[in-house]
């Protein structure tokens, strides 16, 4: 009973995600109008056939603006998370694998870092570096590495006294090896549901940077840029407001149940 | 369930608790008059509906965007505080409508034959807020206090080399090291009264303008009464005025639709046709200069070919079309036609749309296949952001790969303001009252000559307006002037945004100056 449940997140999770993936997929080749491409006669449509999202207040059609700020927002995710997963994974398994004051050393750093709020992080980061998305990525990238490092290294701890483990040794495996060969495969399922979550809040993280005109910078499109657009046109344009409010909720929404599913389905114990 | 009745409990005290505050507040701020028209009704047993209506219309309630600098008037340097105390302080010159200097502590005043000596008759029987009159003293003290003789640090530039000297009760002179035939306008600056201490004016300023000072709670109002013994007599009309503060444009034009807000500056061109039935508005130019400022030392902006090519490339029809609804003056020059005297009419128009010539420009300077571009733009400045978005998608047509950089507003001064450190840069340059405080930062050593701009024939023509008397002849260099820039374009000229305020339809008088204030002592309720 219980089970069932949890992979039903798991099937809405899929569903939106891959809705999500589509529409990267296709902005990449096609997109209903030019992102950029301004028509004053145009301002604030309501949606219609022609443009099925409505225009905003330079005329410029909302769904192609979605449309590409998918991009930004996949392309934020998967980089950030990129970042955080390998140095994450690199500082976790050492710490680990060697232990003792290694470990002690690296994961008081992670403390560090974690005991920052993550939003202020970034902020703090963009301020100092420089606006932009580069800066943004690696920023996110940098709050998000903690927690893989601890997911890596709890895992490490569990299999590490097995005596397979020992017995790689004893035929001489190398360290590098046993580490990444014998030892990351059983820590897998977890990081993928961290990514999961992680994809999530970092699609938040951006929008929320942007929307404070801290991450992507005008005129390219981002979701949390169009927001804090609409904004000034709450009253006038209800829509323009709200059409990238809900594919950041979709978003979040979408990986977090995926990952949920995926944790569900993967935990023994359910 | 038990926690959510809970929950849902706490915060319906919450709510009852901030509603409670609300009303708290609006009680303190209502002025002792009005409680007394309240009282009055009570008494005469609810005959009410018609006092209530006269009890609100003593009052009117007018949206500003920001918390003063300083309540002081000679600390202040803030436009948005000179808005509110405009009505508060008078110099011993006031600026009118038109944005002439007149009057107003002053009786009249002369200036020497070689322009040196400014000297002032003081109008007798003109009182302070706080009841005493103003002396010579006060007047003697207002101006030192400014050059800096009272607390050892200069307040205003303009007073560091000019000599005060009291005549005698009734007159003053002020003499100058050299010819400024833009001084005037400094006469403007608060007369306050002496002997009060240095930090009390900062927290009950007192002066001697049409409202009176009576309370200010930070980032929720300011509030100004009704002065009695004002000058001119019949003025002002309305009992009281609260500046309310609201930190966004959205939520202050709420309040408007809810009624609450009689007066709404700067209301945004977007909202004009949503403006209530109850409620009109009044548009007119505000005498800023908009523009994409270039940095003249920087390649290849230094090369006066390419700054004409991006001039023919920007359609600023179109912006003002695209960000101010066409709610905005097209501009030539770094002058606005609301200075009607010294504007030089017909340059607007110099540089229309002709991607041809552009692209023509372009190849003569040796940019044919176009280069990269930053536009470093202060992002709180909503208007400027979104030109600069227009402006990218232009010049992509003569192959001009713009890009947009955002800084915060305290970058923006420190880097390009005064570290000259940017390429291109959108701002709008308030106007200021006289031709020369406007025309004089292109002079090649001024120091806030953040564009970099330098032209002999310019500082000339500069140097010799300042120094001539005569305003036919002023006129005239200050328009040669302004051809000079539309020939060089040391920066796109883009247009002055439309000053637009929303008015409750039985408030009536309003008068737009040419200045960043609003003159609250000629409005009425109809």
């Amino acid at each position: 009973m219980k089970k069932r449940k949890y992979s039903f997140n798991f099937y809405i999770g899929i569903v939106i995600v891959a809705f999500l993936l589509g529409i990267v997929i296709v902005s990449f080749f096609y997109t209903p109008y030019t992102v950029t491409q301004m028509n004053i006669g145009k301002k604030f449509l309501k949606p219609c056939w022609e443009h099925l999202l409505g225009t905003d207040h330079f005329g410029r059609d909302i769904l192609s603006r979605i449309m590409m700020g998918s991009q930004t927002a996949f392309q934020v995710g998967l980089i950030s998370i990129g970042i955080g997963l390998f140095f994450g994974i690199l500082i976790g398994s050492i710490a680990g694998y060697y232990g003792g004051i290694v470990d002690e050393i690296l994961m008081r750093i992670m403390d560090a870092v974690i005991a920052f709020p993550g939003l202020l992080f970034a902020l703090m980061f963009v301020a100092v570096l420089g606006q932009g998305i580069v800066n943004t990525m690696i920023a996110l990238g940098i709050m998000s590495i903690p927690q893989f490092a601890r997911i890596t290294r709890s895992g490490f701890l569990q299999v590490k006294p097995l005596k397979y483990i020992d017995m790689a040794k004893s035929i001489g495996v190398s360290n590098f090896r046993i580490m990444m060969v014998h030892i990351l495969p059983n820590v897998i399922s977890p990081l993928i549901v961290a990514c999961s979550m992680g994809f999530a809040s970092a699609v938040l993280a951006e929008a929320g940077l942007s929307y404070l005109g801290l991450g992507v910078q005008p005129p390219n499109p981002s979701w949390g840029r169009m927001l804090s657009e609409s904004q000034m046109y709450l009253l006038k344009a209800p829509t323009y407001s709200i059409v990238p409010g809900i594919f950041i909720t979709l978003s979040v929404l979408g990986f977090n149940l995926l990952g949920d599913g995926i944790s569900a389905i993967r935990d023994p114990r359910k | 369930m038990k926690r959510n009745v809970l929950g849902s409990l706490m915060v319906l005290l919450l709510v009852c608790v901030l509603a409670g505050c609300g009303t708290e507040q609006k009680n303190d701020t209502n002025s002792d008059i009005t409680n007394q028209n309240q009282t009055q009704s009570e008494n005469t047993n609810e005959q009410s509906t018609n006092e209530e209506i006269m009890a609100k219309q003593d009052k009117v309630v007018v949206a500003v965007p920001q918390d003063p600098d300083y309540l002081d008037p000679h600390l202040s340097a803030a436009s948005g505080t000179t808005e509110i105390m405009f009505n508060v302080f008078e110099g011993l010159l006031k600026a009118d409508p038109s944005g002439r200097v007149i009057p107003a502590i002053a009786k009249d005043y002369t200036i020497s034959n070689d322009g040196l000596t400014y000297t002032f008759k003081l109008q007798q029987g003109i009182h302070f807020h706080n009841g005493k009159e103003v002396t010579m003293e006060d007047v003697a003290y207002s101006y030192k206090r400014l050059k800096g003789d009272i607390t050892g640090e200069p307040l205003s530039e303009a007073f560091e080399e000019v000599e005060i000297n009291v005549v005698d009760d009734e007159t003053i002179a002020f003499q100058l090291t050299e010819v400024n035939s833009g001084f005037l306008v400094n006469f403007t600056k608060a007369v306050i009264p002496s002997g009060l201490g240095e930090e009390a004016h900062n927290k009950t300023p007192i002066g001697t303008g049409p409202y009176k000072f009576k309370g200010y709670n930070p980032s929720q109002n300011i509030v100004l009464e009704k002065f009695d013994d004002y000058r001119i007599e019949g003025i002002p009309k309305i009992n009281e005025v609260e500046f309310r503060i609201f930190a966004d444009s959205q939520s202050a034009f709420m309040s408007l639709l809810a009624g609450e807000v009689d007066m709404y500056p700067r209301m945004e061109t977007e909202n004009i046709e949503m403006l209530p039935e109850n409620y009109y508005y009044v548009e007119g130019m505000q005498n800023m200069v908009q523009l994409m400022s270039m940095n003249n030392a920087t390649e290849p902006l230094n090369d006066v070919k390419v700054r004409q090519a991006i001039n023919y490339a920007i359609d600023t029809d179109f912006i003002i079309e695209a960000v101010a609804n066409g709610k905005g003056t097209k501009l030539g020059s770094n002058m606005s036609p609301v200075m009607s005297f010294f504007y030089e009419d017909g340059l607007q128009d110099k540089y229309n749309i002709n991607i041809e010539k552009a692209k023509h420009l372009l190849k003569d300077a040796g940019y044919e296949k176009g280069f990269e571009l930053t536009i470093t733009v202060p992002s709180n400045y909503d208007l400027h952001v979104k030109t600069a978005e227009v402006i990218v998608e232009q010049l992509k047509a003569v192959d001009i790969q713009a890009s947009i950089e955002l800084v915060e507003w305290g970058i923006w001064l420190d880097r390009v303001y005064k570290g000259r450190d940017y390429e291109t840069t959108i701002i709008g340059l308030t106007g200021k009252l006289d031709p020369n405080n406007i025309l004089f930062r292109y002079e090649t050593n001024y120091p806030r000559n953040y564009m970099n701009y330098s032209n002999e024939q310019y500082d000339t023509i500069i140097a010799q307006a300042v120094k001539t008397t005569n305003e036919e002849e002023r006129a005239r260099l200050y328009k040669e002037a302004q051809v000079l820039l539309a020939d060089e374009v040391p920066a796109v000229y883009i247009m002055d945004p439309n000053f637009i305020v929303a008015l409750k339809s039985n408030l009536k008088g309003y008068q737009l100056y040419p200045l960043y204030v609003q003159d609250m002592s000629v409005m009425y309720f109809d």
